[in-house]
């Protein structure tokens, strides 16, 4: 990992994420009516840590499910490498409830394109917002986030790494250069 | 993780990670098939011919199921409705079929090694769903899943198959499988059913039902195929019930925690008695869902292969 940057640290992390669970919190009144699905791998994590958060500020744990969205993605075609696909575990009811879908970076859209496909079939909430914890820009779709931690502009050959105690060890949000793709 | 091989021809030889990874895909798929809207837009753009040489109801319909709840177009081709009857080679068949381009072939028919031949003459990635007497690889995958699902496991599980063994392809492809992920696999059934020979795949032959009950986990039931001329291999079916045949007595004498499955269609008080068809010892019917999970793991894993 050719390392450009460290742009957050734990603590930073740590604040991003209260900060996100609180203001999910206010534009939502409350936290009675959200649901909060992670978009696996890091978004699992996310939204499991913002889950936490709701609990020590209202006292009340929302739903909490992961969402798998290898079966609906567009790229089966041009990718170099077959995806693993890997269990949605969304086990309550979405209909009329205000969905919260997290992620760890927003990017193109189309991740989260098919999630809102994947989440339709799944019932009808009453809204879905998107929450990621870095924006890096670059979107090829009419897709914006309700809930930005951090708005990171980067280039083309730079990556966002988001990396998390949970599978990597550590609190931590890096900026990467990457080889020129072609 | 991808497939090593780009057809799904038999489970002898095929690597204990493949089996796994269809194992562990078809778990995502159960969860698809118990939602409200089950179905995922994956193989869009995708064709798949059924061609069936030979009568099936489950096969034909999991495999038909599972094409659509991942949103690939279908076709179903059938002897008794097509050109076969004028006179058409199989080969002249399956290329023009492949002239209309198609991505996948599901083939089932009277003669083993068809499938095989299929490789060579399309492109197309081809699955075998049972071909003669030599090997049906998803109902061996669907069979390994359901005992997966119930002991969390395969390796160290002592497995019997009991009944034609000579004759049946779900025999052959329970027995490479279940070998290649770590199980002990015996058969049991009349002398006149069990291949000369047999022990030579690394199987145990009994030919007493109370004690084959008694030291397995699990007992996978086939049916006696009269279709097949099983009867010119055992003096009645009624004589069969009385050495063979699965009961409530037997299992409640012999082992409680035996696990019963059966690939259909049942043949009532021949090889399971009424009571054991639809008791609590056997997962009949979760085999058949299992089933179309096990498909849509194939054709996913086979259909979004990078060539």
């Amino acid at each position: 990992m050719d390392i450009k940057a460290k742009i957050v640290d734990e603590e930073g992390l740590n604040r991003t994420i209260t900060r996100l669970a609180h203001e999910i919190l206010e534009r939502n009144k409350g936290s009675r009516n959200i649901v909060l699905i992670g978009m696996r791998t890091r978004g699992e994590y996310i939204a499991n840590r913002i889950k936490s958060k709701i609990k020590e500020i209202e006292n009340y744990e929302p739903d909490f499910g992961i969402l798998d969205v290898t079966l609906y993605r567009d790229d089966f075609r041009t990718r170099l490498k077959q995806p693993e696909v890997s269990v949605t575990n969304i086990t309550f009811d979405i209909n009329e409830k205000d969905v919260i879908l997290i992620d760890d970076v927003l990017y193109t859209g189309r991740t989260v394109r098919a999630a809102l496909d994947a989440i339709m079939d799944l019932g009808r909430p009453s809204t879905i917002q998107l929450c990621v914890l870095v924006d890096r820009g670059h979107r090829e779709l009419p897709i914006k986030a309700d809930f930005v931690g951090k708005n990171i502009p980067t280039s083309i050959n730079e990556e966002i790494r988001v990396r998390l105690k949970e599978i990597d060890g550590e609190d931590a949000i890096y900026l990467v250069n990457v080889p020129n793709k072609n | 993780m991808a497939l090593s091989s780009r057809h799904l021809l038999g489970l002898y030889g095929v690597p204990k990670e493949d089996i796994q990874l269809i194992l562990d895909t078809a778990t995502t798929f159960r969860e698809v098939l118990e939602r409200p809207i089950k179905k995922v837009p994956t193989l869009q753009g995708k064709t798949i011919v059924n061609l069936f040489y030979e009568n099936s109801t489950r096969t034909r319909i999991s495999f038909e199921l599972a094409q659509k709840r991942l949103s690939a177009d279908t076709i179903n081709f059938s002897t008794s409705t097509s050109s076969t009857k004028k006179g058409e080679t199989f080969k002249d068949t399956v290329r023009n079929i492949e002239a209309m381009k198609v991505d996948m072939i599901v083939v089932r028919h009277q003669s083993a090694g068809v499938p095989q031949f299929l490789t060579r003459i399309t492109k197309a990635n081809i699955i075998n769903a049972g071909d003669g007497l030599h090997e049906h690889p998803t109902q061996g995958l669907l069979d390994m899943y359901s005992i997966r699902e119930k002991f969390g496991t395969l390796k160290g599980l002592n497995v019997c198959i009991v009944g034609d063994i000579a004759h049946s392809r779900v025999a052959m492809s329970n027995i490479f499988g279940l070998k290649t992920m770590g199980a002990n696999v015996s058969v049991c059934g009349p002398t006149t059913m069990i291949p000369m020979g047999i022990e030579s795949l690394g199987v145990k032959v009994l030919h007493n039902i109370d004690k084959a009950i008694a030291n397995n986990d699990v007992l996978n039931v086939l049916r006696i195929q009269l279709e097949r001329d099983a009867g010119r291999r055992i003096p009645s079916t009624r004589e069969y019930h009385n050495y063979f045949g699965i009961t409530s007595d037997r299992i409640e004498k012999n082992n409680k925690n035996i696990v019963i499955l059966h690939p259909g269609p049942i043949n009532r008080g021949v090889e399971l008695s009424s009571e054991v068809a639809d008791g609590p010892y056997q997962i009949i019917l979760d085999q058949v869902t299992n089933g179309v999970a096990i498909r849509m793991a194939v054709l996913y894993l086979l259909g979004t292969m990078v060539n």
